[in-house]
């Protein structure tokens, strides 16, 4: 599962933020950020498309490096708020 | 007198206070003036001599902070590079103003390379090391330099000498370096702390790039006043600042209108809610009057502060926050020990609510754009006096009855995208350099969130160019802040009837983002 959420999740920025450039690798452990992958504003292009995408809904306390500055920490944010949100319904 | 000094002075007065905060990195004062004398030293035994001019080529970091002070102190010229600049770009500035040496981080030494393989002039480099340790052969360590002897450097300079130069988007398509004196610095950074009302119990969060003088005056106005800095690299995640602000007390607030509308679309803010904040301050573009209001609302305690400045004097304007309620949209009044007249093209003083050119004058305008005379001739005229240049901004403005003034627009092109100045020529000698693409056209399209957005229209060469790999290229020639946002491919540009073609015509037909 969290494969394939990492791998959506990085289709997105490849598509979105290096404009198609599938020669673009960066490490599951590696800050988007520091590594100057997504910018200040990209930021709220990713929680739109997370949204959207896995039908889960972020407050402003989700939007924090702890969840979403590494494409492990993004893909393991998803799945806990996909459970949750089940879990809640 | 020369900035350098405000270091050792505040050094003297506060030497355990805390002057840096840098992601995990605290600094005192004492300790952030032993690190800039020590790699200041390190750079004059390098041969760095009084006059020469060291780029300082990093995001938001300690390493910065010290290296700007370290340059400072071995009687050298800094020049702060935007961490996203390509190596062309970076190639171009270093035969430009020929620097001695370029101090930078490990994960910008490609870049850094590449850039002093094209071009023709070869500074030395300073690098901290990279992940395993080392450093590239001919490249000077960073780190060992930061612990050569604190000898102080006799440079013998004074401060009429040339400080900084900061370059600039030019509307030729080349950058242009502003040339700063010291005491050009000193003037400015008086005048701002004056009206700001900062205390040497100030903690300011500065999250804006210092190679954009927004960011960089943030920096040199706490060593001034001995106050503290919390240096952060990305707004991107605003609750992680949010936090970072609680921690540390920030008493100052430093946006631009993109970080103003990212706090604004917060879902789950509560008036009150940062009440450590005395003060906010806005430049680079207007905030819009509904996001003041918000702002007031959700920092009910703080001061408020619209301005309006560009490189070329640092700061023009600003809004005493009283007037606020009454002239919302006005970015006010000259800025202290400073004049700010809108002029007609007559270079005569125009009547209230007439729209002229706002002409500045006061030490803080600059030297000039180094080595570029023409350029410079554009923007500093003859004075009030014979031995002076007053600074015409090339923005439009009015006032009111009571001489407040009013932003109207550009009389150029230059577009504002998230607080930074762009011109259309130098994102349309990217595109024309892109062999598929025949002709191109860009501006700025109104934007929610980066105030204006930059569009290009182009007419391809080759059929197979697609608008994503115009981007692409892009991303790979410009700073991401100049990179367009859209791209729309056609088979022909909007041209005026005598043929030209049409930036204004295209701005018409480009649509709003989102």
């Amino acid at each position: 599962m969290s494969e394939t959420v990492q791998s959506i999740v990085k289709d997105f920025i490849i598509e979105n933020f290096r404009f198609g450039d599938t020669s673009f690798e960066i490490g599951g452990a590696e800050s988007l950020i520091e590594n100057d992958v997504i910018d200040s504003t990209g930021v709220l292009e990713l929680v739109a498309f997370l949204e959207e995408r896995f039908d889960i809904t972020l407050v402003d306390a989700d939007i924090v490096p702890a969840n979403l500055d590494t494409l492990d920490r993004i893909a393991a944010f998803v799945e806990r708020k996909m459970h949750g949100d089940r879990a809640a319904a | 007198m020369r900035v350098e000094r405000f270091l050792k002075d505040s050094a003297r007065r506060f030497p355990d206070k805390t002057a840096l905060v840098a992601g995990e990195r605290r600094s005192t004062w004492a300790e952030f003036a032993d690190a800039s004398a020590r790699l200041g030293a390190a750079l004059a035994e390098a041969g760095v001599k009084r006059g020469d001019r060291v780029l300082v080529f990093m995001d938001n970091s300690w390493e910065a902070a010290i290296a700007i002070f370290a340059i400072l102190e071995a009687g050298a010229v800094f020049s702060p590079i935007n961490p996203s600049t390509k190596a062309d770009k970076l190639a171009y500035v270093i035969d430009n103003c020929r620097p001695a040496a370029i101090l930078t981080l490990a994960k910008l030494m490609p870049v850094t390379a590449s850039a002093i393989d094209q071009a023709t002039v070869k500074p030395m480099v300073f690098s901290t090391a990279g992940r395993d340790g080392t450093h590239a052969e001919g490249v000077f360590s960073l780190e060992a330099a930061l612990a050569h002897a604190p000898t102080p450097v006799a440079h013998g300079g004074i401060d009429v000498d040339l400080a900084m130069l900061v370059y600039t988007s030019g509307s030729t398509g080349r950058p242009k370096g502003v040339m700063m004196t010291h005491r050009n610095i000193e003037a400015a950074a008086t005048s701002i702390t004056t009206y700001v009302e900062n205390r040497d119990d100030d903690v300011i969060l500065c999250v804006l790039p210092i190679a954009f003088d927004y960011g960089l005056y943030q920096l040199l106005m706490t060593v001034k006043l001995g106050a503290t800095l919390v240096l952060e690299k990305s707004f991107a995640f605003p609750q992680a600042i949010f936090d970072k602000i609680r921690a540390e007390g920030v008493t100052g607030l430093p946006l631009v209108p993109t970080m103003a509308a990212m706090i604004l679309q917060m879902k789950d803010l509560e008036p009150g809610f940062l009440p450590s904040v005395r003060y906010l301050t806005n430049t680079a573009a207007a905030l819009p009057v509904p996001h003041i209001q918000r702002l007031r609302e959700l920092f009910p305690g703080a001061r408020l502060y619209s301005m309006y400045g560009l490189t070329e004097c640092k700061r023009c304007t600003y809004l005493p926050p009283a007037e606020l309620d009454r002239r919302p949209g006005s970015v006010g009044i000259a800025i202290p020990n400073t004049e700010a007249t809108v002029v007609g093209d007559d270079g005569r003083p125009v009547a209230p609510g007439e729209v002229g050119e706002l002409v500045i004058r006061g030490p803080h305008v600059m030297q000039g754009y180094w080595e570029n005379p023409e350029a410079t001739a554009e923007r500093l005229k003859p004075g009030l006096h014979p031995w002076e240049k007053v600074l015409a901004t090339g923005d439009l403005f009015r006032t009111d009855e009571e001489g407040f003034l009013y932003f109207v627009g550009r009389k150029d092109d230059i577009i504002k995208t998230r607080g930074e100045k762009v011109a259309p020529k130098e994102v349309e000698a990217v595109l024309h350099a892109h062999p598929g693409i025949a002709e191109a056209v860009v501006t700025g399209v109104p934007d929610p969130i980066l105030g204006e957005a930059i569009a290009a229209m182009v007419v391809v060469s080759d059929p197979g160019v697609t608008a994503r790999d115009v981007i692409r290229h892009c991303t790979l020639h410009l700073e991401d802040f100049m990179v367009p946002k859209v791209v729309e491919i056609r088979k022909d540009l909007p041209k005026t009837d005598s043929g030209k073609i049409s930036r204004r015509l295209a701005a018409e037909t480009l649509r709003p983002v989102a």
